[in-house]
């Protein structure tokens, strides 16, 4: 009667619903993770072979490959796991919210608002690394107050809501560049590499403050999962079937521009893993309700792999994984549009 | 015409509705009688939808209040609310490639938590709303494949699964061709007969509306409640002239011997038309 499984327990309390597909599909994606995984952990310069990477993370590594694995490359990785995880929920949640496929945070200009709060703090405030970071997030969720603000009218509805985005998001950019003619040449040089996302410089500080902030928040939005495939009918539907709506998507908005500014904060705008990520999954899953387990599996791998493919294709070169996310994401956005306004359903 | 002093399971008293600062109506009160199958009609914007949305919290009434249970509706908490009364808006949209079981299923989310996600009571409701509403072949069929008319009742099993008492339906035949209108029709007549549901449903159609209902409430513009009742106590060409505007003779329908609106030849209602509002 209803799709996939359901698993119960012995007495009534409890029974959850499991779709095989989307299980399937997000193991394999956690599988090929691993696998990408241990090749960012055991290529590079100096090789060490995959025995000897599992040694040093289970702790019985010698201490010069303790250093290499877990030192050099280990926060490079799981930076970018998280990275693309938190990017790539945060996807999901706004193009569900909005009902939309373009309404992922890179569209609706709260990266650029983070890039603007980043360059305001390197180019006019002048502050270090963790002010960066700082001027990073209030700009993002700075931008997304506005947005939502702007497009709020009797209730937010997605189309108003992307468009006022786009345009905020256009404002920003303008903005951003501006600020860059205002820099004196070092400060420039540093804007401009930070304006294209990197995992080159990342340390263990990036990598746990991401892994916290997904730590928290996913579950958050998890626990609202039921509720936003209602919203998706729309308010009335949902309203009506019983869901706060107001709690489940201030809860959700709020894991969502977070997810979205502490990613940027940490590594600078990493285009389109957001857009892409959830979109892919769900086609993957063909789940009728936002898969955010396979949404975020697919951005980890997305992401993992593009910086792989930085570092080993272009090395000796330091290229910013921004250019492989931006150079997918551009051909699969084509192809999204295309297809969509053939009205065919992928 | 009021039937005893007996309080309903759903009422509203001095009810001003509003959209921002344009009021809809004023100083509105109505009461649905228990296990009646009311019908509300009225010209276009005359607030028929917005007391609906009112009725069903979708909309917060300026002043007064609704009440539910003896109530105010706000009191309740949500899910509560979802056990007691369930609505079909005119804007649902079914998520894109969902299954006619999936999306059944999902009127069963008052009933459920977190934790509790389908339970076998859900699988047996969810049983009973398909086959009540001649969907239960349809189940594995996707919605978007689906025609009119059985996308209606696809919606209506959903609201069904919801095994709620009240049952709210905003225009629930627009869109549908009249044999198909009449099956949504009939399937509420039966949910109000057999099985004992209040049904309150917003409709267009005057004759419709006269054959099927038990209570009418018949609103004109400017949001105030023109009268009440059965339909062959209520329904008068005087009161169809008053209301809409048009010139008609209520004779007795042939099959029900319900009132059946007949409207004047166009001649006879351009002598008597009121100017365009």
């Amino acid at each position: 009667m209803i799709t996939g499984g359901v698993l119960r327990s012995r007495r009534p309390e409890v029974s959850l619903r499991l779709d095989h597909r989307a299980f399937t599909v997000t193991a394999v994606l956690v599988t090929l993770l691993a696998a990408g995984c241990v090749v960012a952990l055991s290529t590079g310069e100096y090789p060490v072979p995959a025995a000897e990477v599992l040694a040093a993370l289970v702790g019985n590594g010698s201490p010069g490959m303790d250093f290499i694995v877990l030192e050099l490359r280990l926060p490079r990785v799981l930076t970018a796991v998280l990275t693309g995880a938190a990017l790539a929920i945060s996807g999901a949640l706004m193009q569900s919210l909005t009902r939309n496929p373009l309404g992922s945070p890179d569209v609706v200009g709260f990266t650029n608002g983070s890039a603007t709060g980043a360059l305001v703090v390197i180019i006019v405030l002048d502050g270090g690394m963790t002010d960066i970071a700082l001027g990073a997030l209030v700009g993002g969720v700075a931008t997304a107050v506005v947005v939502y603000l702007l497009a709020l009218r009797r209730g937010v509805e997605g189309f108003r809501f992307i468009l006022v985005g786009i345009g905020v998001s256009a404002m920003l950019l303008a903005m951003n560049s501006y600020l860059i003619t205002r820099a004196a040449w070092q400060e420039g040089i540093e804007a401009q590499a930070w304006l294209i996302g990197t995992l080159n410089d990342v340390s263990w500080e990036h990598a746990t403050v991401v892994g916290l902030t997904v730590a928290v928040l996913v579950p958050a939005a998890l626990s609202q999962h039921r509720e936003l495939a209602l919203l998706e009918m729309g308010d009335a539907v949902a309203i009506a079937l019983g869901v706060r709506v107001e709690r489940a998507r201030v809860v959700l908005i709020g894991a969502s521009v977070t997810l979205a500014a502490v990613a940027t904060a940490a590594t600078g705008p990493i285009a389109f893993v957001a857009l892409a990520a959830p979109q892919l999954a769900r086609r993957l899953t063909r789940a009728t309700s936002p898969g955010m387990m396979s949404s975020a599996a697919m951005g980890a791998l997305l992401l993992t792999a593009s910086d792989l493919a930085v570092q080993r294709v272009f090395a000796p070169a330091l290229l910013p994984v921004g250019v492989a996310t931006g150079s997918i994401g551009g051909l699969y956005l084509i192809w999204l549009l295309a297809t969509q306004w053939r009205g065919e359903r992928p | 015409m009021r039937e005893g002093t007996s309080v309903s399971r759903l009422h509203a008293h001095d009810l001003t509705l509003a959209y921002d600062e344009r009021a809809v109506a004023v100083d509105l009160a109505v009461r649905i009688p228990d296990r009646s199958f009311t019908v509300v009609i009225g010209p276009n914007a005359c607030g028929k939808s917005t007391l609906l949305k009112a009725l069903a919290r979708m909309l917060k009434p300026q002043q007064g209040a609704v009440y539910l249970d003896g109530a105010i509706i706000d009191t309740y908490r949500s899910k509560e609310v979802a056990r007691r009364l369930g609505l079909l808006p005119q804007s649902a949209v079914a998520p894109g490639g969902i299954t006619v079981g999936d999306l059944v299923a999902r009127g069963r989310y008052p009933h459920q938590s977190l934790v509790r996600q389908w339970s076998s009571a859900d699988e047996a409701v969810v049983a009973d709303a398909m086959r009540l509403t001649g969907v239960a072949d349809l189940a594995d069929r996707m919605v978007d494949e689906l025609s009119g008319g059985q996308r209606q009742r696809v919606w209506l099993a959903m609201v069904l699964a919801q095994q709620t008492p009240i049952l709210l339906l905003d225009e629930p035949t627009t869109f549908l061709d009249i044999a198909h209108q009449l099956e949504v029709l009939d399937l509420c007549a039966d949910l109000h007969t057999d099985r004992d549901h209040t049904v309150v449903a917003v409709l267009h159609d005057l004759n419709h509306a006269c054959r099927y209902a038990s209570h009418l409430i018949v609103m004109r513009p400017g949001g105030q409640i023109a009268a009440e009742g059965a339909p062959a106590d209520v329904i008068t060409a005087d009161l169809v002239e008053d209301v809409f505007g048009l010139p008609c003779r209520v004779m007795d329908d042939p099959e029900t011997a319900a009132p059946m609106i007949v409207p004047a030849r166009r001649k006879a209602r351009a002598a008597t038309a009121v100017p365009a509002r």
